[in-house]
């Protein structure tokens, strides 16, 4: 087990590569669903505002 | 083109139609995604074999190549959208191009990244000015100048313009990444994989390098449709289709661009 994470003496760079490429693609998908729930919210609230009668 | 299709591709055009199909296939791309992945992840480090030469730090390139082959396509896709969108004036090519450049600016970063783990202990180095690392870095460049051209101007008419200028003028730095290895005498080596001659690797690295790259692509489907669909509400919600979206009431009290009369 030890030796899978240590890959013969290059496990730093390889899971700097790895852990990093894996961090970047989660946060732009959180980022991505934030952004448009975001963006959903507001248009609900502009959308009841219109359909209320003045 | 059959009749049919251009019909398809005029319908599909209108953010209107293409929002709910980019819904609809969103799902079936995660799926593809993650099976991807799994199958990738799986032979990058337990099926392919330490590499001769290099070690065990070459597994690095199942995520680097992918990584620079897709911060190349994204850049291309997203010139092609741009000319569509300056050319046909079709608003969603220009909201495509506005959603893939994010993702193309993090796989460019990555190929960097990555390329630099592995030249550490390949090279003995992180980082050389040779020309195709340098080409990929004008790469990052031309993403983040795209993606600030279009945070600073308002007008997304006007955004759409000039940002895409710059990604049509920046089209010109894609065969210089791509040919720098043998127009140059670079450190980084030359093509293993290229569609002219056969591949001078294993097999097995080959298919695990072909189906990780299939992974990103997927991925990168996946998260730009998501965006995209963020693109259209915000910039079509003056229309009566997205307040009816959102539970406004329909009624004929207002005009295309949903303003009141």
């Amino acid at each position: 087990m030890s030796e899978f994470f240590a890959m013969g003496g290059h496990g730093f760079y390889i899971w700097v590569s790895y852990a990093v490429t894996a961090l970047l693609m989660m946060i732009e998908v959180i980022a991505v669903i934030r952004g448009k729930r975001t963006v959903e919210k507001r248009l609900t609230r502009l959308a009841r505002t219109l359909s209320r009668p003045e | 083109m059959a009749l049919k299709d251009s019909i398809a591709w005029y319908h599909f055009s209108a953010p209107k139609n293409f929002y709910p199909l980019a819904g609809k296939v969103i799902p079936w791309f995660w799926g593809l995604t993650i099976a991807l992945l799994l199958v990738g992840l799986y032979l990058s480090f337990f099926v392919a074999p330490t590499d001769y030469k290099q070690g065990e730090s070459y597994r690095i390139i199942y995520i680097h190549v992918p990584a620079a082959w897709m911060s190349m396509l994204i850049y291309l896709v997203m010139a092609i959208y741009a000319i569509i969108g300056l050319a046909w004036k079709v608003r969603l090519a220009d909201m495509m191009a506005s959603a893939l450049a994010p993702t193309g600016a993090m796989f460019t970063f990555l190929a960097l990244w990555t390329g630099a783990f592995w030249g550490k202990p390949t090279w003995g180095t992180y980082w050389v000015w040779d020309a195709r690392l340098t080409s990929e870095l004008i790469l990052l460049f031309l993403y983040i100048g795209f993606i600030s051209l279009q945070s600073a101007i308002d007008d997304p008419r006007r955004a759409a313009k000039a940002s895409g200028l710059l990604a049509i003028v920046g089209v010109i730095n894609l065969p210089i990444i791509y040919f720098s290895v043998q127009w140059w005498n670079t450190l980084h080596q030359g093509a293993s994989v290229s569609p002219t001659m056969a591949p001078k690797m294993a097999t097995i690295m080959l298919t695990t390098m072909l189906i990780m790259t299939f992974a990103f692509w997927m991925y990168t489907i996946v998260i730009v449709l998501m965006r995209v669909r963020r693109i259209i509400l915000e910039r079509e919600r003056q229309t009566s289709w997205v307040m009816e979206l959102f539970g406004a009431e329909a009624s004929g009290e207002k005009d295309e661009k949903g303003e009141r009369k």
